[in-house]
């Protein structure tokens, strides 16, 4: 069928790049992220619960230098899934869904993740 | 082949009847989620220096222990039903699809299983 060959819409090759569709992936890509984050953070209670030894060593991978930088990766994933995640609410509830406010609401998602690992950080260490 | 278009062969079957209930329980977990992730956070800013008696005895507190686990058991259920959506979207060969979603969610319930019951088992003193 001569149907079959044509494209389908939505033809991600051939979309231009636009704040709302990529802060849109960006949660997905996030959300898929996080879920290893829940992963390593069910390893690291089962550790706790598992003595002494088995917590030193879940502590000296994540103080190592990749866990150090998968953490923080995490904290700005978490934050911005958390700030989007809270952006889709008001949409499901019927706010901000007109393009200005939506914009207005991507720009927000964008800088006050950064600021909130920052801050995060900062206090941690 | 059918004439017939795909509305008109779908339509008197009526829905699945469960459409709304996973894009509902993925907004209730989230709702959950927001003040449960916060709480989260900021506790465990204060506890990154501290040692292993301390971070067990943080999470012996009763409240704590109720807190910690409505938080796990909401995260997992959210990134099953999150991870859910990310495979049946990309995920287009049925066999693999099937596959892939049966190991994703018997990997998060067995892992959120296992994080709940770290966090009882310190609780409870094993």
């Amino acid at each position: 069928m001569a149907t079959n060959t044509r494209p389908l819409s939505p033809h991600l090759q051939i979309y231009k790049p636009q704040l709302t569709s990529v802060l849109s992936i960006l949660h997905r890509a996030t959300g898929v992220f996080l879920t290893i984050g829940a992963l390593l953070l069910a390893y690291w209670l089962v550790a706790a619960a598992s003595g002494p030894e088995a917590f030193e060593h879940a502590q000296g991978i994540i103080g190592s230098m990749l866990g150090q930088l998968l953490l923080f990766l995490w904290t700005l994933a978490l934050f911005y899934h958390f700030c989007n995640g809270i952006r889709h609410l008001c949409w499901d509830a019927g706010y901000g869904l007109d393009i200005e406010s939506v914009y207005r609401s991507g720009r927000h998602v964008i800088w006050v993740p950064v600021v909130l690992t920052l801050i995060c950080w900062i206090i941690a260490t | 082949m059918s004439l017939r278009t795909p509305l008109a062969r779908v339509r008197g079957l009526g829905s699945a009847k469960e459409g709304v209930a996973h894009w509902w329980a993925q907004r209730v977990t989230a709702v959950a989620l927001v003040p449960l992730t916060l709480w989260f956070v900021i506790s465990l800013l204060f506890m990154t220096h501290a040692d292993h008696e301390t971070l067990q005895a943080w999470i012996a507190q009763p409240i704590v222990t109720t807190l910690l686990v409505a938080f796990l058991f909401s995260l997992f259920y959210h990134a099953i039903l999150g991870m859910q959506v990310v495979i049946e979207d990309y995920v287009h060969q049925e066999g693999t699809k099937f596959v892939s979603l049966l190991v994703m969610k018997f990997l998060l319930i067995l892992l959120g299983g296992s994080a709940i019951i770290a966090v009882l088992r310190i609780a409870f003193g094993g």
